[in-house]
């Protein structure tokens, strides 16, 4: 195992080359307003002393994508989100916009997510949008990680940008939160790998021609260069494991949420940036 | 009509007599290049948006021909004279036939 | 286009023996032929125009890239190594409020992404840069 893990880390190694070993520098400053990319580790984090976003590790150009609320393509697809939120949908004859008139009420709820709820459960961003939907609205419930979902988990997310990342891991959390950590050090699939391996051990150094990040998801749903759309978290997760040879969980599934939670709060402090760009 | 297309465009809303503004506009669409195939093997019909003009108060300000290699969602920067008080419009042309137009009004400053 | 492919070659040639300090490819190649059938073989020159993209694309789907020719009536972009290397043409009209269009693109593969502008005058410009696109390395 140690001799494997010897090539493989001298191989990630000699990749280091042009694009530099650690993350850049730079600020983000969004219509003027600065973001924080950086901040101590929380105290849970015992291999890591700074938590960097993501921004930090993509190429100069990515980064000036984000710091335009119009050069960020992500926008176009917020536009989609509120004009969702002001059209009615359902048996009850009501939009979003019925209830919630302005979606700046929704600042800090972003940055809270995920938490427990009354009854116990770990309850997402896209939980509580299917929760009203199918409860009060009389709607049927959005795909979890499709198209609309993303573009109005969006327009919520935005309304906590810059806003520090604050989860609740105690209490009622606790038990979601220990599990969310378990399966982050897990390895699985073909390539047993765990997301630690990469986004713990390696991050800053090259994986093939990507620059490996923490694997924050402060900036989610995303816009992707590759693919050009807003991105979930639980698609990328999916994606993740996909990567690495392994069989998904489910998106929208116990596995995910709880990953989502213990993510979240492997970047306690940093700023949500949502939409963000990513590659 | 290409499905959820929706047009965005940045331009100031005051300029002075004779400015040279920067405009932004961008278009959400797939901008299916024709070299995708899809599950059976079968290539994807290439469908883009193939043009895009910008006209102020009638007059062309930039026309644009798109050919595949254009990212999804269509991004375009440029810059434009305002000499006097008026609109610009902004129109997209899809392979399906569709139109897509968008206007912005500018008052001088 | 009336070019025939003995016309072509020999234009092409012509303008390759002229053209060899930029380092031309010695073989017609679609770029080439579609800026030909812009310059119709003309020479062109580097200076009064400029092409900006990243050295290395952080991914091939959405490169930003810049282009900027005082004066010009139209800059065509071309990626030589895409299956079709036309990418866009600007053409600028009475109230473009200078010759400059910035604007994303797809590679296909580590290239040269080429601008030719036209001049009022009947000259043309060109301006070339190289872009690294890799593969992925788990991102995809």
């Amino acid at each position: 195992m140690k001799l494997q893990n010897a090539i493989a880390a001298a191989a990630i190694l000699s990749f280091a080359g042009t694009m530099g070993f650690a993350q850049t520098d730079n600020e983000l400053t969004v219509e003027g307003q600065l973001i924080s990319t950086e901040a101590a580790a929380p105290a849970h984090m015992e291999n890591v002393g700074t938590v960097y976003s993501g921004w930090r590790f993509r190429s100069e150009e990515t980064q000036a994508m984000q710091t335009d609320d119009f050069d960020n393509s992500g926008f176009v697809f917020v536009d989609d989100g509120f004009a969702l939120m002001a059209s009615v949908d359902g048996s009850e004859g009501k939009s979003c916009a019925s209830c919630h008139e302005d979606a700046e009420e929704f600042a800090g709820l972003k940055a809270q997510m995920p938490r427990v709820n009354d009854s116990g459960e770990l309850e997402t961003l896209e939980d509580l949008v299917n929760t009203c939907r199918t409860e009060r609205m009389g709607a049927e419930p959005w795909k979890y990680n499709g198209s609309q979902m993303a573009a109005v988990t969006a327009v919520i997310g935005l309304q906590s940008r810059g806003l520090p990342v604050d989860v609740a891991i105690d209490g009622a959390a606790e038990s979601f939160w220990e599990r969310g950590k378990d399966l982050y050090y897990a390895r699985v699939g073909q390539l047993d790998l765990s997301c630690a391996n990469c986004h713990e051990d390696n991050y800053g150094t090259m994986i093939r021609a990507d620059h490996l990040s923490q694997g924050q998801i402060n900036g989610f749903p995303t816009y992707r260069l590759k693919n050009a759309k807003l991105n979930t978290v639980h698609s990328r997760f999916s994606g993740c494991m996909k990567n690495v040879r392994a069989e998904p969980y489910a998106i929208g599934s116990d596995e995910f949420k709880a990953l989502e939670l213990y993510l979240a709060s492997r970047g306690t402090g940093l700023s949500v940036e949502t939409p963000s760009i990513r590659n | 009509m290409a499905e959820n297309v929706r047009p965005r465009v940045r331009v100031p809303k005051t300029a002075a007599a004779g400015e040279v503004i920067t405009i932004k506009s961008l278009i959400s669409h797939k901008m299916e290049s024709g070299q995708r195939k899809d599950g059976d093997g079968n290539v994807i019909p290439r469908s883009i948006i193939n043009r895009f003009v910008c006209a102020f108060n009638g007059e062309t300000v930039i026309d644009v021909t798109l050919e595949a290699a254009v990212s999804t969602n269509p991004f375009f920067e440029f810059e434009a004279v305002v000499p006097e008080a008026g609109d610009f419009t902004f129109t997209w042309y899809d392979d399906d036939g569709s139109v897509y137009e968008e206007t912005k009004s500018v008052a001088i400053a | 286009m009336a070019f025939t492919r003995r016309k072509m070659l020999i234009l092409g040639s012509a303008s390759f023996a002229t053209a060899t300090l930029a380092g031309l490819p010695a073989f017609a190649s679609l770029t080439d032929d579609a800026i030909m059938a812009i310059t119709g073989g003309a020479e062109t020159s580097d200076a009064g125009i400029t092409l900006t993209a990243p050295e290395i694309a952080e991914n091939g789907n959405t490169v930003p890239v810049e282009v900027s020719a005082p004066g010009a009536t139209s800059i065509a972009l071309f990626a030589s190594g895409n299956p079709t290397p036309s990418v866009a043409t600007f053409n600028f009209g009475p109230l473009a409020g200078s010759q400059t269009g910035a604007t994303r693109i797809r590679l296909a593969k580590t290239q040269d992404v080429v601008a030719i502008a036209t001049m009022p005058d009947g000259s043309f410009l060109r301006a070339s840069v190289t872009v690294k696109v890799t593969i992925g390395g788990c991102g995809g």
